[in-house]
């Protein structure tokens, strides 16, 4: 009876943008490894993969055949409910978090609109922090459940430095929240769009002066990512291969996989929190819709997002292949006694100079 | 039955069976599991009543933080093969009796509360959005609130200080 009152045009538009933005997610994350190593190889003034297809562009379908294709091997003495939920959740809280992204501006069909975000919820950065949050239980179940020293080390590592960066990116996030005061991600893009410079200025990086919240945003989210300088959870030199040590087969494809995806989201994340989100510089769009029509102008918009969360993976890679790594002190000093109290300074001056304008 | 009837029996369902897994559970770990699946199902009720800011900071502050610390202090001391068996009959008793005259208090506390009429507040009630909760946590309770965050502190600082190396 009360599947009458469902607007289907609703669901169907939904379930096709949760079924874009996923393969979306999936595409980038399966290209991004190739990119890694291609990114290595310029580094390191090597050629990289180049033997599958044109220039080894077939490389990321063949590594996933292999990884489908090999033995799955379950530790006998540990519990294989959450050896196996381990990656499961890696994977599931890498793809929950594009649900509140704002992807561009709003198509239209027909004589609907279709917003191109899955939920436009009021919370919308508070929700990506508690997926974001959530995103330990993969590591951790998967570490422990190996029964395996390194990789229980490798967990608690692991689990301790994302909680404690969190921290760090929270107060970091406040000072953007200060500024726009909305949590909604749409209203947080809409409010860094237009002004002068071509629209620069009214972007959180420049015109809200926040390149220090910035730049401990971008830290954290490397922390978080476990992404080198960062990565202690899979220091291979001193813990052979971290938390999925024992994973093969898909398993271990499923975490490392959760990686790349994370990276993408994290660059869109602060895209859309510092750089404007899907706002395309030095252009008009609301001219530019009365010329081209708006759904081309939802095209570029999203063009833009992806270009600029592309730069941001870029970064990332080029970090990973020049900065050596830390020591577990080290990062544990660097995110409690220097990351903490200067997005704690940010925050308060952000406050001040917040409250100053407008009275 | 309105759809958000079924979500809110669903949940419930959820709720409280996962709750009796953390009783129940052999496995420490599967306990802890299944808390953060109450706290879940207690976060999809607080989404049903539009109190969306409640629930999402029930799943960063419960879920997301002090169940990592739960999952760490069992992992660390590896309690995984359900070495501490209760062994005393006349504690299981006690434990029975008092968990019981807590539920018969609970369910007179409740009994004439009007939860019947109000299950769900699906987009109509804003308390529990982020704008009201501030206004009011800064007016109404703001004595109570500040005397909170001077408990936090200290307990930060009492933290600190038994942390601290000698």
């Amino acid at each position: 009876m009360f599947l009458l009152a469902i607007d289907w045009f609703f669901i169907i538009e939904k379930l096709l943008l949760i079924a874009a933005i996923v393969t979306l997610s999936m595409v980038v994350a399966m290209y991004a490894t190739y990119g890694e190593r291609k990114v290595a190889a310029f580094i390191q003034d090597r050629i990289g993969p180049n033997r599958a297809g044109p220039f080894g562009l077939f490389q990321p379908l063949a590594d996933g055949g292999k990884l489908f294709f090999k033995e799955e091997i379950i530790p006998l003495a540990s519990s294989k409910f959450l050896f196996i939920l381990g990656p499961m959740l890696a994977m599931i809280t890498a793809l929950l978090t594009s649900a509140v992204v704002p992807w561009g501006t709003a198509l239209k069909v027909g004589e609907h609109v279709v917003p191109l975000q899955v939920a436009d919820v009021n919370i919308g950065i508070l929700y990506v922090f508690g997926v974001v949050s959530l995103g330990v239980y993969g590591i951790m179940l998967g570490g422990w459940a190996s029964n395996n020293k390194f990789s229980l080390l490798a967990a608690i590592r692991g689990a301790s430095q994302m909680v404690s960066y969190e921290l760090a990116m929270g107060m970091a996030l406040i000072a953007v929240l200060m500024l726009t005061g909305s949590l909604q991600m749409s209203t947080i893009v809409e409010s860094q769009r237009g002004g002068a410079l071509g629209g620069l200025a009214s972007w959180n990086i420049f015109g809200g002066g926040q390149i220090l919240g910035f730049l401990i945003f971008f830290i954290c989210a490397l922390a978080e990512c476990n992404r080198t300088p960062f990565d202690l959870a899979e220091a291979e030199n001193e813990l052979n291969f971290g938390y999925h040590q024992e994973y093969s087969s898909m398993k271990l494809g499923f975490f490392l996989f959760a990686e790349y995806i994370n990276m993408f989201i994290s660059g869109v994340i602060m895209s859309t929190l510092y750089f404007g989100g899907y706002d395309i510089p030095f252009v008009n769009e609301a001219a530019l819709a009365t010329h081209i029509g708006q759904n081309w102008v939802a095209i570029l918009t999203f063009l833009c997002l992806f270009a600029k969360a592309l730069i941001f993976v870029f970064i990332f890679m080029w970090i990973r292949w020049t900065v050596p790594r830390f020591r577990f002190d080290q990062l544990m000093n660097l995110g409690w006694k220097r990351l903490i109290p200067l997005a704690l300074l940010n925050m308060i001056i952000t406050a001040l100079v917040v409250l100053w304008l407008k009275k | 039955m309105d759809i958000t009837q079924v979500l809110f029996w669903v949940l419930t369902v959820i709720a409280i069976g996962s709750a009796l897994m953390v009783v129940t559970a052999r496995n420490p770990v599967y306990s802890v599991l299944g808390l953060i699946v109450t706290f879940f199902a207690i976060s999809g009720h607080y989404i049903l009543m539009n109190a969306q800011f409640l629930a999402i900071v029930n799943i960063i502050v419960y879920a997301g933080a002090i169940m990592v610390l739960f999952l760490f202090v069992i992992m660390l001391m590896n309690l995984s093969k359900s070495t501490e068996t209760l062994k005393n009959k006349w504690l299981q008793i006690v434990g029975a009796i008092a968990g019981g005259c807590l539920f018969l208090v609970l369910v007179a506390a409740l009994k004439n509360t009007e939860v019947k009429k109000d299950l769900v507040e699906m987009g109509t009630g804003n308390i529990g959005l982020v704008k009201e909760l501030g206004r009011e946590l800064f007016t109404t309770f703001v004595i109570p609130f500040e005397i909170a965050s001077v408990l936090f502190l200290s307990a930060m600082v009492g933290a600190v200080v038994i942390g601290k190396k000698e």
